[in-house]
């Protein structure tokens, strides 16, 4: 099982959840199963070409999936996966 | 702990009196001069060190305030806006008789009440790209506190061009971010974490989404402690980590930060190479 932290600004797609659970594969496919359980989830992380937004990053562990290997970038058990966006309060 | 009691220290006082202090300036450091990582010449260093605050409001106010303590020797502050009582929440440098007044003047009056021994100058202005570079050449260290993705990008890059340290400093909800930026070292720049930033619409803008105010006052105390380790030269930098912390679950996470080879602003090919680019981006997390 991968976790997967939610920053603050996306928990009302995932009922306040701070960390969701998901299956394995690639990042890509954890996002579609992200979009599947907690809908609208895909579209703020993902622009209409289905490319991760320019202002949200996906960590696995502690390394930025950019320079790994993107989207394709494999996940495997026991890995937690974190979602940072941009923020720019202050 | 008295004064008196330092004398016990295994480091006494008289080790920093040839640094020309004070009898009030070694009473008022004491507690740093005791510590044998800052000592005299520590003290010293904050004095003769130059930070600039972009922004007097939740994050200024804190980090401000323990840089003035500190005895950070010239502090500028820049902000445009007036206090208004919404602020109060979170912005500490300020008070319910400030509500009116220009945030630089309250704050300014708040932090030499704090310490008469620093200069503190003040900039009634909103950070633009026809003013930054103005403002960098006098500090040595850069702190944002801004509110808006515009502002940050383009303090970024103002502090790539003038080659000055950033602690970036952000807030959103329960959530901060933390990072210290300087790729004239070699590190990577804001750019390099965030490409660009989100477009307008798509995100709540500040007001809307509120943040917790307590919030404000750990991450900018947060930043006025990597100012303090860049000025010193100890500790672990986050030049190539990002800080991230969680108010709700009190977890503090940090994550790689590389430098990115293609970035526009620091990468071999860069495509910025001036401050004459579109900074005008909505108010948005």
């Amino acid at each position: 099982m991968i976790k997967v932290r939610i920053p603050t600004p996306l928990r009302p797609l995932t009922r306040g959840q701070g960390e969701v659970e998901t299956k394995g594969g690639s990042v890509a496919e954890m996002i579609d199963h992200l979009e599947g359980m907690h809908p609208g989830l895909k579209a703020r992380l993902c622009d209409e070409k289905g490319e991760l937004r320019r202002f949200v990053n996906v960590y696995v562990n502690e390394e930025d999936i950019r320079f790994l290997k993107g989207k394709d970038t494999v996940l495997k058990d026991g890995d937690e996966v974190s979602i940072v966006p941009a923020i720019a309060g202050g | 702990m008295s004064l008196l009691s330092l004398a016990y220290s295994p480091w006494p006082i008289a080790h920093s009196l040839d640094m020309e202090f004070t009898d009030a300036q070694i009473q008022r450091y004491s507690r740093h001069m005791i510590l044998p990582e800052v000592g005299g010449k520590g003290q010293k260093k904050l004095s003769r060190a130059k930070v600039l605050v972009i922004g007097a409001g939740g994050l200024g106010s804190p980090s401000a305030l323990y840089l003035a303590a500190a005895g950070v020797g010239t502090l500028g502050l820049v902000d445009g806006d007036v206090v208004d009582l919404s602020n109060l929440q979170r912005q500490i440098l300020h008070t319910t008789a400030d509500v009116g007044v220009p945030k630089v003047e309250s704050g300014q009056r708040m932090l030499a009440a704090l310490n008469p021994e620093i200069t503190i100058k003040s900039y009634q202005d909103n950070i633009t790209s026809d003013n930054i570079m103005r403002f960098l050449p006098d500090y040595d260290i850069v702190l944002d506190g801004s509110d808006n993705f515009s502002t940050r990008f383009l303090v970024n890059d103002a502090c790539f061009f003038a080659r000055k340290t950033l602690i970036s400093g952000s807030i959103f909800r329960f959530e901060g971010q933390l990072t210290t930026i300087k790729p004239h070292e070699g590190y990577p720049c804001y750019r390099c974490l965030y490409p660009e930033p989100p477009p307008a619409g798509l995100v709540p803008n500040c007001q809307e989404a509120g943040v917790l105010g307590v919030l404000a006052g750990t991450i900018g105390v947060l930043q006025a402690n990597e100012a303090i380790k860049e000025i010193l030269g100890f500790g672990e930098t986050l030049a190539d980590r990002l800080l991230i912390y969680d108010a709700l679950e009190m977890k503090f996470r940090k994550v790689t930060r590389p430098k990115d080879p293609a970035c526009p602003l620091c990468g071999s090919h860069p495509t910025i190479t001036d401050l004459s680019g579109n900074y005008s981006v909505s108010c948005s997390i």
